[in-house]
């Protein structure tokens, strides 16, 4: 049972460097999806199908061919990572920014999927009755539509976290697996695999990896209840 | 005050609609389908007519032939939903306060506190949405209309989703809103016995067109429009005053130009406003004074118009000095009696027949006496209760 517990610094490294990422990928993406989500449910603009399949693509494409996209584009000599370096410092390739980029892409879909229904479901006649009572648009989104998605935000968040927390096949494609740099818990557990008397290490992260992963789904659970609860008004 | 003129097409569905009205409050009348919607949610900016010019006091709303669209936060026009539309993540005061946020202090008028008395909604200010009664929340929805400070107060069938008595709850304030604030308000409905108790103006629309506009007493006695509504609940409008109440028999006489009009008691003072309607079906026709009757109700008047008809049923007009009535009868009384334009008859009409669908009211809030099983329940909402048997009988007028 001792040895269960006894992680070495380079799992607790791709533990916490796995968190880290997850959050980033998540938050980072979240004013986004909350933009893509509403221009998709309430937007009526041309080549509104061609944004809904631009967004759903990493749901469907192999991992390996995201990451690998991600690598031309954003890779030291893609055209866009090459113009985010010159002009503001960021780089991806083989940084941990790369890693939370690639999970954010592939928990993407995701996310806006969730915020997207919850959207649908609001009440158009809400939002009249709050315009016919003077608010422009921003408050009564601000006020009315926001406040009433927030189950479908916070269920959005927790998808993408997880997906974030188990994303393997783009990560490893884009920025590769170095250890404390973008060696995540899921590229920990198959390096692992591959060294001979690494099953311990794998079967400890695998541990850790199921509880990170049940925690998240425990509290999404419990915040949409609440969320629900306080937006019905019971 | 309030001037209307909208073309506006909806699929198969035209919209052609021109009206105008100086305050008080206008009903839109007519069956589902008739454009009613359509109409209100124009003057609030939520549909964008093709062809429209809506004016509100001196600013113009919607211009189309010059750009003019102001949009639906910036018109003032508050609107109360057939559905309430409360924001159920919000409590009732956080409700009755939103379109608040939205004013500015100089536009501000309606006192928070004067509105939740006058409604009756002190006790659910921290309540959430999802725990009121269906009355409640459209008690709700109209202080939050109020309180939003509007020009001009939008009402979409605001009791079409209660039973008889959540309306008859209602009711009560709506006349209260029409009586004692200057507030112009349009209301549409598609029933009858709220337009005739609550209309100042009455617009009634027919497939997208306007079939009649006017004082409600004056289009509610039209004969030719009796098919538009609805034959069995056609009638007239007739605007009395309380001249005392008869304890002994719970009798209340009420006087009308055309007469002395007793019916089952009602509690307010005397001298009080009340608007009667009377029923075509329930008024008799006599071509002799009436003896040995138990009817109590005995109107002098002359034949002012017989209507078309061609089944066995035919309406006719009566002016009763002043007051129009009409009175629904067979075309073989018509033949037996030899009515006719201008010849003098009596109308009788059954005090029962006056219950509480029919009477409405003008100022102060009222309780009637369960005289009638049918009377008590559409006047009183349990607001200020007043015992009719403290109200000083009135010298009876003549």
């Amino acid at each position: 049972m001792n040895a269960l517990a006894a992680f070495s610094p380079e799992e607790i490294t791709a533990i916490r460097l796995s968190l880290r990422v997850a959050f980033w990928a998540m938050t980072a993406s979240l004013p986004v999806g909350i933009l893509v989500a509403l221009l998709l449910a309430r937007g009526r603009f041309w080549g509104k199908s061609l944004l809904n399949g631009v967004v759903h693509l990493p749901l469907i494409m192999p991992p390996v061919v995201t990451g690998y996209i991600l690598l031309l584009l954003f890779g030291r000599r893609g055209p866009l990572g090459q113009l985010l370096d010159e002009y503001f410092g960021i780089v991806f390739a083989f940084r941990w920014t790369g890693a939370a980029l690639a999970c954010a892409i592939m928990g993407f879909p995701l996310m806006v999927r969730s915020i997207r229904l919850s959207l649908d479901a609001v009440d158009r006649g809400l939002e009249n009755a709050a315009g016919t009572l003077g608010a422009n648009r921003l408050w009564v989104f601000l006020t009315i539509t926001l406040p009433l998605i927030v189950p479908g935000i916070l269920a959005g968040m927790i998808l993408s976290f997880a997906r974030s927390f188990g994303e393997f096949g783009a990560t490893i494609t884009f920025v590769s697996n170095i250890p404390g740099e973008t060696q995540t818990l899921p590229s920990a557990i198959y390096t692992f695999t591959q060294t001979p008397g690494g099953d311990l290490g794998a079967l400890r992260l695998t541990l850790v990896s199921i509880a990170i992963s049940m925690t998240a789904l425990l509290v999404s659970e419990l915040l949409a209840r609440e969320a629900t609860r306080r937006v019905v008004g019971l | 005050m309030l001037e209307v003129t909208v073309r506006h097409r909806l699929g198969d569905f035209a919209l052609d609609a021109n009206f105008a009205s100086d305050g008080g409050l206008t009903a839109l009348f007519g069956r589902s389908g008739s454009g009613k919607t359509s109409l209100i949610n124009a003057i609030a900016g939520l549909i964008r007519p093709d062809h429209a010019r809506i004016v509100v006091g001196d600013e113009v709303l919607t211009d189309t032939d010059r750009q003019i669209f102001v949009p639906r936060h910036r018109r003032r026009t508050a609107y109360v939903f057939q559905e309430g539309r409360l924001f159920p993540h919000l409590t009732v005061r956080q409700n009755l306060l939103y379109g608040r946020w939205f004013t500015r202090p100089l536009q501000r008028h309606g006192d928070f506190t004067q509105v939740v008395d006058m409604l009756g909604i002190g006790h659910l200010l921290r309540r959430r949405p999802a725990l009121l009664s269906g009355g409640e929340k459209q008690r709700v929805a109209i202080g939050r209309a109020l309180l939003a400070s509007p020009r001009l107060l939008l009402m979409d069938e605001p009791l079409a989703s209660l039973d008889e008595d959540r309306k008859a709850e209602i009711l009560p304030y709506i006349e209260r809103l029409r009586d004692e604030t200057r507030l112009p308000i349009v209301y549409v409905s598609h029933s009858i016995a709220e337009v005739a108790r609550l209309a100042s103006t009455l617009v009634i629309l027919s497939e997208g067109r306007i079939a009649a506009v006017g004082p409600a007493a004056e289009v509610m006695t039209r004969l030719d429009l009796s098919p538009l509504t609805g034959r069995p609940e056609t009638g007239a409008i007739i605007e009395t005053r309380i001249v005392d109440h008869d304890v002994a028999f719970g009798l209340t006489r009420l006087r009308a130009a055309a007469g002395e009009l007793r019916v089952p008691c009602l509690e307010l003072p005397s001298g009080s406003k009340v608007r009667v309607r009377v029923r075509a079906r329930d008024v008799m026709i006599a071509v002799r004074e009436p003896a040995g009757l138990s009817a109590l109700n005995v109107l002098p008047g002359v034949i002012t118009e017989i209507g078309p008809s061609d089944g066995p049923i035919a309406e006719l007009r009566l002016d009763c000095s002043g007051d129009a009535l009409i009175a629904r009868l067979t075309r073989q009384s018509i033949a037996t009696l030899k009515l006719s334009n201008g010849k003098k008859v009596y109308a009788v009409i059954k005090s029962v027949a006056f219950d509480s669908r029919a009477v409405g009211r003008g100022s102060d809030m009222a309780k009637s006496a369960d005289v009638e099983a049918v009377v008590a329940e559409d006047l009183f909402s349990g607001a200020t209760r007043r015992d009719h048997q403290s109200a000083d009988p009135a010298p009876a007028a003549d």
